[in-house]
């Protein structure tokens, strides 16, 4: 079966549990007898492993194999989790990002073995034995529970009882006892001479499904469905019916040469479990209570119905917990409520939703024109625009996501630069679930990592520095996300040395980029941006984590692509903290109209502070520039006529209307002639044809069908 | 791109003019044509591009090959069109012409193709000059039309 339609599920999945399972070690290391921890690892290897396995990536397969019996030994409590695991964990979570780079660029996973690394995990494994030598007889029994289970030591053709099965096949199974259904084993063996094995075991799996219910096979269904079996294969099954009718169900299918089966006692399979315990008399009881729960810890529904066991009253709230949040993998009848939509289906929606506006624009400027307006027309007007800002607004929301997916990879970087650097630093987050269009966050990430590096490598200063200077050793990195107004705030802050500007000019001249007598009337401020001229980078090693100078422009250019803006603060000695700003919506904005001789111009609401009616006489010259004084502010004006080459239709004694925007901290006066109206507007692009206009960041579709074009204030100032 | 085919095969081009010369457009990467309509003045940008046009929804900008072949500035009348032109490197473009004539299928000997050496400023923009019962039509080379001027 061609495997390929699934393979973008595969990646968006295994990068959520790698993710997944990068935070889950990382808070692992610092409590390492957190059993929810362990067991959400343990569940994302799992699963990770068993999708690698049906894409029939073998060496992903193997590796995500060994770790999972790594996290089943350490949830055994067989294995203390130690410094030393947790590194060579973390280098098998990239080891497996390189997978699925390798996939996604060209849907292999590559011919890298790492076996040094499947070598350590062997190590951290046996390296349980000698620790512990009564465990470590009972760890591989563990392990295979199935086979230690059944009573009879050979299992022959007896196939089922190599099946192992999970926490929440266990518990279905109990719960099925107890409403006194039958559980059953069986293994089908096909002739030798079938032709279509996957055809007569679809077949065996209808019979068997009149009757009962499959909890489990071996191999999975998927493999059968693929024809990846020799000539038999087990099934573990739930039915109201007796296990000789569940047996001549399945042997009525031609070809088949036999089927056997037995009662199977779930409750079994769980002793060693618990045998294991009781050999361990020295561990605390409290230790044992959360390492027996792992049985009963899966899918909350699945929790819910459970059998109540002594213990189970903390674990059961514990589980649901997790388990709403992380989608617990192996949960069976988990009803999950999100629908996965590619991006593309969204921006035709977009798309459409934009074409509706104009749409309503046009109608709304046609009722104008033919001046048959009544009462009611309008009515239904105004009722189907507020129905387009809503319906817009829910689109919008849809693309909408929660930036923790870019960000809950940093924790894990700053661990690593901290050893790579020989720095101490603690990362502090907030504001994760701050939501941003979807495209956006797939962009933010690495302009945030560059940043988080810079503070890392730039901004602390090492350990001895820190002491001497009074400040706690450890050095703190803050990222702080918060929605403001139409935008959202990014911020990373760090309490390091913060920005020595002398140091950047002198750079600065020494690379050519400035002059020195520049650099003498250099404002701080001015200085500071001198960081994001392409080819700039303070550092005087160039290390591996920074300073190889592409960091910070491509900083800047990657958010202003993204339509935001960055900002710098710093004091020196005290830290420097990077403020980002990113427009909420990309497509559709809510903007200012305004006449420019005949011409109609968009300015986004966004980036107006105020707008102000100035007399002539108030217009003052500063160095030969034109500046008015509003509330002790002087703020330049710049002549929107003249910038864009238009005859402007006022007369120069008239007053002047002034559109003050904002851009960071400056204002500017915009004058224009007159003021039309506030507007939504779908933004368009020039296209790549006209890309040389700056101050033009776009146009759109006005209601008569005109095109008028967005003015980009943050150019202007 | 303007590569033309092999002997025994056609190409249909749309025949305009401008000023009293026709011109040709291979038919291939012709999208549409359009009554002039208002277009919106681009600031800052090179005189040949006008503006941009709304086409169903969608921003076009629209150049003037007579501008940019150095001619006299375009007047509008009841027969200008905007022709409006896909071509892969560029886009959707609408270049303005006097008036569209007719289609006209051109056998490939019919086309006499222009030496590359030519230093004729105006004839750069021409890939060939095709010969059929309404005169001679000059093929015009829609990608040094369009391109930037540097």
């Amino acid at each position: 079966m061609d495997v390929s339609q699934y393979l973008e599920i595969f990646l968006d999945e295994s990068n959520e549990h790698l993710q997944n399972l990068n935070t889950q070690i990382l808070s692992l290391e610092q409590e390492p007898d957190n059993m929810d921890t362990i067991n959400e690892i343990f569940r994302a290897a799992h699963s990770l492993k068993g999708m690698a396995g049906t894409m029939g990536y073998k060496r992903m397969q193997n590796l995500t194999h060994d770790m999972e019996n790594v996290f089943s030994e350490v949830r055994n409590g067989n294995i203390t989790v130690k410094a030393y695991m947790i590194d060579v964990l973390f280098q098998c979570l990239d080891a497996l990002e390189e997978y699925t780079a390798n996939i996604r660029e060209n849907a292999d996973e590559g011919t890298n073995d790492n076996e040094p690394l499947i070598k350590q995990l062997n190590e951290i494994l046996e390296g349980a034995g000698d620790e512990d030598g009564a465990d470590a007889a009972a760890a591989p029994a563990a392990e295979e529970e199935a086979p230690a289970a059944a009573p009879a030591a050979d299992v022959g053709d007896r196939k089922w009882l190599e099946i192992k099965l999970g926490d929440s096949e266990r518990t279905v199974l109990k719960e099925a006892l107890k409403q006194s259904k039958g559980v059953y084993g069986l293994t089908v063996k096909v002739q030798e001479s079938c032709i279509l094995k996957a055809a007569r075991a679809f077949l065996v799996f209808k019979a068997i499904e009149e009757t009962s219910e499959i909890i489990m096979s071996n191999p999975s269904a998927q493999d059968i469905e693929d024809e990846k079996f020799d000539l038999d294969f087990s099934l573990i099954v739930v039915s109201d019916a007796s296990l000789e009718q569940v047996l001549s169900a399945a042997r009525g299918v031609s070809e088949i040469e036999d089927v056997i089966g037995d009662e199977v006692d779930p409750n079994q399979s769980e002793a060693p479990a618990q045998e294991q315990h009781k050999a361990e008399p020295s561990k605390e009881e409290q230790a044992q209570k959360p390492e027996e729960h792992p049985a009963e810890q899966p899918a909350p529904v699945a929790v819910a119905t459970a059998p109540a066991v002594a213990s189970s009253a903390k674990a059961p709230t514990k589980g649901k917990k997790k388990g709403d949040e992380k989608k617990p993998a192996t949960g069976k009848p988990v009803v999950n409520r999100t629908v996965r939509v590619d991006i593309e289906k969204l921006d035709t929606l977009m798309n459409l939703v934009s074409e509706l506006i104009i749409a309503k624009n046009s109608l709304v400027s046609a009722s104008a024109v033919s001046g048959t307006s009544s009462t009611a027309v309008n009515e239904q007007i105004e009722y189907l625009e507020s129905v387009t800002t809503s319906l817009h607004e829910s689109v919008m929301k849809v693309r909408m996501v929660p930036i923790e997916s870019t960000v809950s990879k940093f924790p894990r970087m700053v661990r690593d630069l901290q050893k790579s650097l020989g720095k101490k630093m603690e990362l502090y987050m907030s504001g994760e679930e701050t939501e941003l269009d979807r495209t956006v966050v797939d962009e933010i990430g690495d302009p945030l990592m560059h940043l988080l590096r810079n503070s890392a490598d730039h901004g602390l200063e090492s350990a001895e520095v820190r002491k001497e200077r009074g400040k706690p050793e450890v050095g703190s990195i803050f990222l702080e996300a918060y929605q403001d107004g139409n935008n959202v705030v990014i911020e990373v802050r760090d309490d390091g040395n913060g920005i020595d500007t002398e140091a950047v000019r002198n750079k600065a001249i020494e690379k050519g980029i400035i002059t020195p007598e520049q650099a003498e009337n250099m404002s701080e401020k001015d200085s500071v941006d001198l960081l994001f001229h392409a080819g700039f980078s303070t550092a005087k090693v160039v290390s591996d984590v920074s300073g190889r100078g592409v960091g910070l422009d491509v900083v800047k250019s990657k958010i202003e692509a993204l339509s935001g803006e960055v900002e710098v603060k710093t004091k020196l000695g005290e830290g420097s903290s990077w403020i980002i700003r990113l427009p909420l919506t990309l497509a559709i904005i809510q903007a200012l109209m305004v006449d420019i001789g005949n011409e109609k111009y968009a300015i986004s609401l966004g980036s107006i502070q105020t707008i102000e009616d100035i007399s002539p006489q108030d217009v003052k010259l500063v160095q030969a520039k034109e500046v008015i004084q509003l509330r002790d502010l002087v703020i330049p004006l710049i002549r929107l006529n003249e910038i864009l080459d238009i005859e402007s239709k006022k007369d120069s004694s008239e007053n002047l209307v002034v559109v003050v925007v904002k851009k960071g901290d400056k204002l500017a006066g915009l004058v224009v002639d007159e003021l039309i109206g506030q507007q939504e507007i779908v933004i368009k692009s020039l296209g790549r044809y006209i890309s040389k206009c700056k101050i033009i960041s776009g146009a759109t579709v006005l209601g008569d069908g005109e095109v008028a074009l967005i003015l980009d204030a943050n150019t202007l100032i | 791109m303007e590569e033309l085919k092999v002997v025994g095969e056609t190409t249909q081009f749309i025949v305009i003019k401008l000023g009293d010369e026709q011109y040709g457009i291979d038919i291939k990467y012709i999208d549409n044509i359009v009554r002039m309509q208002h277009i919106t003045r681009v600031p800052k940008v090179d005189a040949y591009l006008k503006g941009v046009i709304n086409l169903r929804g969608e921003v076009i900008p629209v150049m003037s090959i007579r501008i940019k072949m150095g001619l006299e500035p375009d007047v509008e009348t009841k027969s200008t069109r905007i022709i409006i032109l896909k071509l892969e490197q560029h886009g959707t473009i609408g270049v303005i012409v006097d008036e569209v004539k007719e289609v006209v299928t051109l056998e490939n000997d019919q086309i006499e193709k222009i030496a590359y050496d030519s230093k004729d400023e105006k004839d750069s923009f021409l890939c060939g000059i095709g010969k059929c019962d309404g005169g001679l039509i000059s093929l015009l080379d829609l990608n040094s039309v369009v391109l930037e001027n540097m």
